[in-house]
């Protein structure tokens, strides 16, 4: 299993926004015990989600010059659920960015109801800031996340 | 051109939203980490917000120049900030509080320069900057 919290992104605007939808299916082992006899998608992987879209979101609009890191969450907030056979959209809005880090607005969609909304905050983090030692990007989340870029790029079946 | 006193009450919104604090917990004196429980990753946050809400630019290390005191720097020796590290301080940080700076001259523990980094120092700093 990858560490991959989104399925694909359906709208992104170079250092805009962008949306990426995760389909929960009963199919994922945590929703076997969260929670019992009634399966939701933890809040937490929810957040992950977000933040994936948001990082990814700051990220390229630096063409991946920087490693993205999540530093800090000062608001979030979960006014409903999502259970399997749910498609969470996952919005986010890039609203700061610096060569240290950005910040995101970011929200969370099954349809038309508001399941989370709230804010993150990235760090760029660098070899300069590692104190000149080589990051070893294979160990972060951010490059495998890359991928997700791809996804798509196989077209819907159709052959069009 | 906006009052000390507006400037002031928009710092302390922005305060409130960074660390999640009541606003009667914001005093002009408050020091951000010691009396208001600000980590390093919050500095960045408050920058952020304080771009946001001033409209401006905050170039790196303006406000909060943290990376100062890095080993090679020559501005802090076991753990204390040397002379040099003084006189720099007063110069890159016309904004700070002056008796606080007077304060560390006289006990210069590295730790200590955290303390400069008040509620006021960065009224003070946007003042001069919206003013200017």
């Amino acid at each position: 299993m990858r560490w991959f919290w989104i399925d694909r992104f359906t709208e992104f605007k170079s250092g805009s926004h962008a949306t990426a939808i995760k389909n929960v299916t009963l199919a994922e082992e945590h929703l076997h015990d969260h929670l019992p006899g009634f399966p939701v998608m933890p809040a937490s992987l929810m957040l992950e989600g977000m933040a994936q879209t948001g990082g990814i979101l700051l990220g390229e609009s630096n063409q991946f010059a920087h490693i993205v890191i999540l530093a800090k969450v000062p608001k979030m907030t979960f006014h409903s659920w999502a259970c399997p056979g749910d498609s969470l959209l996952y919005s986010a809005k890039l609203i700061q960015q610096s060569d240290e880090g950005g910040m995101v607005e970011v929200k969370a969609h099954v349809g038309e109801r508001l399941v989370a909304e709230g804010e993150i905050v990235f760090a760029h983090v660098d070899d300069a800031a590692n104190g000149g030692a080589k990051i070893d990007q294979k160990n972060f989340v951010f490059q495998i996340l890359r991928n997700v870029m791809d996804v798509g790029k196989a077209g819907n079946g159709t052959g069009a | 051109m906006p009052s000390r006193d507006e400037i002031f009450e928009k710092v302390k919104t922005t305060l409130v939203d960074a660390l999640g604090l009541d606003e009667d917990e914001v005093n002009g004196s408050s020091r951000l980490k010691a009396d208001l429980g600000a980590e390093s990753i919050d500095f960045l946050d408050i920058v952020f917000r304080l771009e946001k809400n001033f409209g401006i630019k905050i170039p790196r290390n303006e406000l909060f120049p943290e990376s100062l005191f890095t080993a090679d720097s020559g501005f802090a020796e076991n753990g204390r900030v040397t002379d040099k590290g003084i006189a720099e301080l007063r110069t890159r940080l016309p904004h700070a509080d002056k008796d606080t700076i007077e304060a560390l001259a006289k006990d210069p523990r590295i730790e200590n320069v955290e303390d400069l980094f008040t509620v006021n120092m960065v009224v003070n700093f946007l003042t001069a900057k919206l003013n200017g």
